[in-house]
């Protein structure tokens, strides 16, 4: 168990293509990182570099007080776990558990004492003679990551290991794996494209985005501030909602589209005026009030039982919400409303912003302000 | 790979590039050695570069052959092992297409019979049944003389109102001796009927409520899907046409019928005298050039008939 | 085995399946069934009379030592040209799995002698270990001292048909080789360089046992091809000698049945070696229903 460091880390392919730009992360020992982005943000990449399979063609990779970036995968002291599991068909899992100790000279007894003790902590006693072929997936799946444990590494690597399993399963492992991480105390990189695996299991998580780390932070962090509009859609379901409009000359209102004002908050330093923004409201935070601002068709509803999801027009919105991103006009707008409510379609409603959960980004570069 | 040892790489490279100078190692003394004169492969070492005698020797084999060995131009013999080839693998391909649309399309009594019966072809290459079917070659109605004998009747003719059926057919020395005993085995009908399998039977449906019969359907349908198999299987039944040895050597006296592959040996085996080399490499060059061409420039559909046709 | 949906027809069936039939029964059953005949019968000198003799053409054939050494000659052949050719192919596959840069280039120079003909490949070989003028003869004496003479020496002769079968199978096994390579998971072999292993371990503990479907079932095809299909090879270059070094069972039914004209004791060689073909059939089809899943 180590500390790993990642210093302005960069990947260039032979043709020429970026696929990393520049990445910093420090990762304490024992903590569980989380790297998420949409498909071909980097991610995976990032974690094969730090696995030593793919070179690293700029920056360096410390585990504990090495640099790695010249090492074998073997002589790094890690562990993968494969979103395919890769088990080795032709053995055992017991043999699956114990290659990698055989590899390196560990005598018998130790192997067995290992993978015995790995084997009781993820249940996988009475099917150590088993092949991978007899398993479920689950069961192939903690065996991929008895394989892992039994190495004692100094850091594990997960590369999307729950893709390959059905949604309630997902959810069992999850937790199973949350919990075993916290049992050993090894240092983890899970990589995944589920931002609720992300935040629920992360101690801290890095927002990839096209080769770029966007934002670094504990979960709730980066669900609070959000540096980004990158990062404020990405993270929370349903996404955040997007409106396009302008500081007042004052430098404490919004103007949207049809003349709405929102209000910015009243204490703290006032926004630069004239300012082109893009505000970002997450969809719990717009309240139906009588007189609110915002004049909201409802189009859609949907009835979670715990909560109620709106789906509506509102006169100011860019989208964002379903299906919407920066600056496309004519989207929903989502609210979120607790408990349950009917709502007719085609209701008006007023909404209201608390103005402390008014997010600003600039509107040309998408960064917070 | 996986690691970062160039090393490896290069040592793979080298790997191959050795190997690749074995295997095509006799290629090139084949080829160097049909462009020199007689004299120039009297004594070892002979030259490993091109001499200037490759028209002539080209030329007079393919249009006199070799004299001492009752000289056929290889003009004629390529002729021959191209109507070969291409009877062989285009017969084969039609009767297994047929065959294998009838055991997967229909349902009909001895169906399984006429399965096996062709799947035992797969168990008989034509090494463990040489003498038998010579003798079946020499005289095709051979089978029925033996079946009437069993039952009684000798003689060799059959007597119908008008004339006379002389029970005496030979397909010696003939392009139909050489290629009918090859044209039906059960590879290229397995390929097919693996191949029918995956059809979609909606097509099949769609067809009937279309009002396509089964001809039909085999023609405008079928055919046009099996179009790359087809062509897989050509080059590698083209091959192994072109390629037959036992088979002339068994079924052909008459010089006009010998075959390239075949005809090579008569130069090689001389009694008494040292082969003449130099024209027994272009004759060998000849020989290898449709096939090695096919493969080469087919590759494609090469690799995946010899794949399909293993399974 | 049948579609689900079939046609209905009541000739159309059987005048398809026909020309396959016809041609199955003609040139296959009858001969094959002819040989059965004739090897439990036994033709006097004349072949005025035919008698049945049951098992003793086999019983006779199995305490003839020549038929034996054919045999022996045979089995060794087989093995020799079976290893050979697939340790050849099976690196050269590994190292082209590997590369990238001119795969296809090194692809198209390995599968071509896969066209040339058995016998054309003896008749290459045959030239290049000509002990006059064989560039390979002058270099064994050059450099290693070696007289070789196929024509006199039988090990020589073993040695060249082995080379020259062995060098035309080359391509068909690398293809497959390489076909069986391709087919392993990248993730396996990745999770074996994490777990430890330098690649000659990966190679023997991970990539050979999941190729060995491939293995097998390469191992049976080659054993076919030196039984069946070399006769060519031999024909055309050794004739089965010198002195019967090289006479395997196909050439030796061959000899005896056309140049023998041993009507009976041909047969039963016969079907000795249709005995071997179809044992060897079955086991290929048997074991391909194994293969190893990922």
């Amino acid at each position: 168990m180590a500390e790993l460091q990642i210093s302005a880390v960069e990947k260039v392919y032979p043709n020429g293509f970026k696929a990393i730009h520049g990445i910093d992360l420090e990762v304490a020992d024992g903590e569980f990182i989380v790297l998420v982005g949409p498909s071909g943000c980097g991610k995976s990449t990032l974690l094969r570099m730090i696995a030593g399979l793919e070179t690293v063609t700029g920056g360096t990779i410390r585990i504990g007080d090495r640099v790695v970036n010249e090492l074998e995968p073997a002589d790094r002291d890690i562990a993968m776990v494969f979103q395919n599991y890769a088990l080795y068909p032709h053995m055992s899992v017991y043999q699956n558990m114990a290659y990698g100790l055989r590899n390196r000279g560990f005598p018998k007894d130790q192997i067995e004492q290992r993978v015995q003790k790995a084997a009781g902590i993820l249940q996988l006693d009475g099917l150590l003679e088993r092949r991978p072929r007899q398993l479920s997936g689950g069961q192939r799946q903690r065996v991929a990551m008895g394989r892992a444990i039994v190495r004692e590494p100094s850091a594990f690597l997960f590369d999307e290991p729950l893709s390959n399993l059905d949604a309630k399963l997902r959810v069992q492992m999850r937790v199973e794996i949350k919990q075993l991480q916290r049992r050993l105390g090894t240092t983890s990189v899970y990589v995944t494209h589920d931002q609720i695996e992300a935040m629920t299991m992360a101690d801290r998580l890095v927002v990839m985005n096209a080769g770029v780390a966007e934002q670094i932070g504990t979960p709730i962090e980066l669900y609070d501030r959000p540096s980004s509009v990158f990062v404020g859609g990405f993270i929370g379901s349903p996404a955040m909602n997007f409106l396009a409009g302008q500081v007042d000359t004052d430098g404490r209102h919004l103007l949207l589209v049809g003349g709405v004002q929102l209000a910015l908050p009243a204490d703290g330093a006032p926004a630069e005026p004239n300012r082109l923004v893009t505000i970002g409201v997450r969809p719990e935070h717009l309240v139906p009030t009588d007189d609110g601002p915002l004049r909201f068709t409802v189009e859609l509803v949907e009835h979670l039982g715990a909560d109620t999801l709106l789906y509506g027009e509102v006169a100011a919105s860019t989208g964002g919400g379903v299906g919407g991103g920066n600056g496309d006009k004519g989207g929903l707008v989502t609210v979120r409303l607790s408990g349950h409510h009917v709502m007719a379609m085609g209701t008006v409603l007023g909404l209201a912003a608390d103005p402390a959960q008014l997010h600003l980004f600039d509107a040309a570069t998408g960064r917070r302000l | 790979m996986v690691e970062n040892r160039p090393w490896l790489t290069v040592f793979s490279h080298i790997v191959l590039i050795l190997g690749i100078g074995v295997v095509v190692l006799p290629l090139w003394v084949t080829i160097v050695s049909s462009t020199h004169a007689g004299e120039d492969l009297l004594t070892a070492p002979i030259p490993m570069w091109f001499g200037d005698n490759m028209v002539e020797n080209y030329r007079q084999m393919l249009t006199a052959g070799m004299e001492h060995v009752s000289g056929q131009p290889l003009t004629l013999m390529m002729f021959n092992s191209l109507v070969m080839a291409l009877t062989i693998a285009i017969g084969k391909i039609a009767i297994s297409l047929i065959a294998a649309f009838a055991i997967c399309y229909f349902q009909f009594p001895l169906r399984m019979a006429c399965f096996w019966m062709i799947f035992i072809t797969l168990m008989l290459p034509v090494e463990v049944r040489i003498l038998p079917t010579y003798e079946v070659i020499a005289n095709v109605f051979t089978p029925l003389t033996r079946l009437l004998n069993l039952l009684g009747m000798e003689g060799t003719e059959i007597a119908l109102p008008g004339f006379t059926i002389d029970l005496d057919f030979s397909m010696l020395d003939s392009y139909a001796g050489l290629t009918l005993p090859l044209i039906a085995s059960a590879t290229a009908t397995f390929l097919f009927r693996q191949f029918f399998l995956t059809v979609p039977d909606e097509l099949t449906e769609a067809a009937r409520i279309d009002g396509a019969g089964p001809m039909k359907f085999f023609r405008d349908i079928l055919l046009p899907l099996s179009r790359t198999n087809i062509a897989a299987l050509f080059v590698i039944l083209f091959i192994y046409g072109w390629n037959q040895y036992l088979w002339p050597l068994l079924v052909t006296t008459d010089p006009d019928y010998v075959t390239i592959v075949m005809g090579i040996q008569r130069m090689v085996n001389v009694a008494d005298i040292e082969p003449q080399w130099n024209l027994v490499m272009t004759a060998a060059t000849l020989a290898m050039l449709p096939p090695v061409a096919i493969v080469i420039g087919m590759q494609r559909l090469f690799v995946k008939g010899l794949v399909e046709t293993e399974k | 085995m049948i579609k689900r949906v079939t046609f209905k027809h009541k000739w159309l069936p059987y005048a398809l399946l026909a020309p396959q039939l016809l041609i199955t029964l003609v040139f296959f059953i009858w001969p094959a069934s002819q040989a059965l005949y004739y090897s439990v019968l036994q033709q006097d000198a004349f072949g005025l009379r035919v008698d049945f003799v049951g098992f003793d053409n086999f019983a006779y054939l199995f305490s003839d030592p020549t038929y034996l050494d054919s045999f022996e000659i045979t089995i060794m052949f087989s093995v020799s040209v079976a290893l050979v050719s697939l340790s050849f192919a099976l690196m050269l596959a590994v190292m082209a799995d590997r590369v990238i840069k001119g795969a296809t280039a090194y692809k198209t120079l390995l599968i071509w002698p896969y066209a040339v003909a058995p016998a054309i490949a003896g008749v290459l070989w045959y030239f290049m270990f000509n002990p006059a003028v064989g560039i390979n003869a002058w270099i064994l004496r050059a450099w290693f001292g070696y007289d070789w003479n196929h024509t006199l020496n039988g090990s020589d002769a073993m040695l060249l048909i082995v080379i020259a079968a062995a060098w035309k199978q080359i391509s068909y096994n690398f293809l497959f080789f390489l076909a069986g390579l391709q087919a392993i998971p990248r993730s396996l072999i990745e999770a074996a360089a994490i777990d430890g292993a330098s690649p000659l371990k990966r190679f023997w503990t991970i990539v050979f046992p999941l190729l060995s479907p491939t293995t097998f079932f390469l191992v049976v095809v080659n054993i076919v091809y030196a039984f069946f299909d070399t006769f060519g090879t031999i024909h055309a270059t050794t004739r089965g000698g010198p002195y019967g070094a090289t006479n395997t069972l196909v050439y030796k039914v061959f000899n005896d049945g056309f140049i023998g004209l041993d009507l009976g004791g041909s047969a039963a060689q016969s079907v000795v070696l249709m005995v071997i073909v179809i044992t060897l059939t079955v086991v290929q089809f048997r074991y391909i229903e194994r293969r190893v899943e990922y």
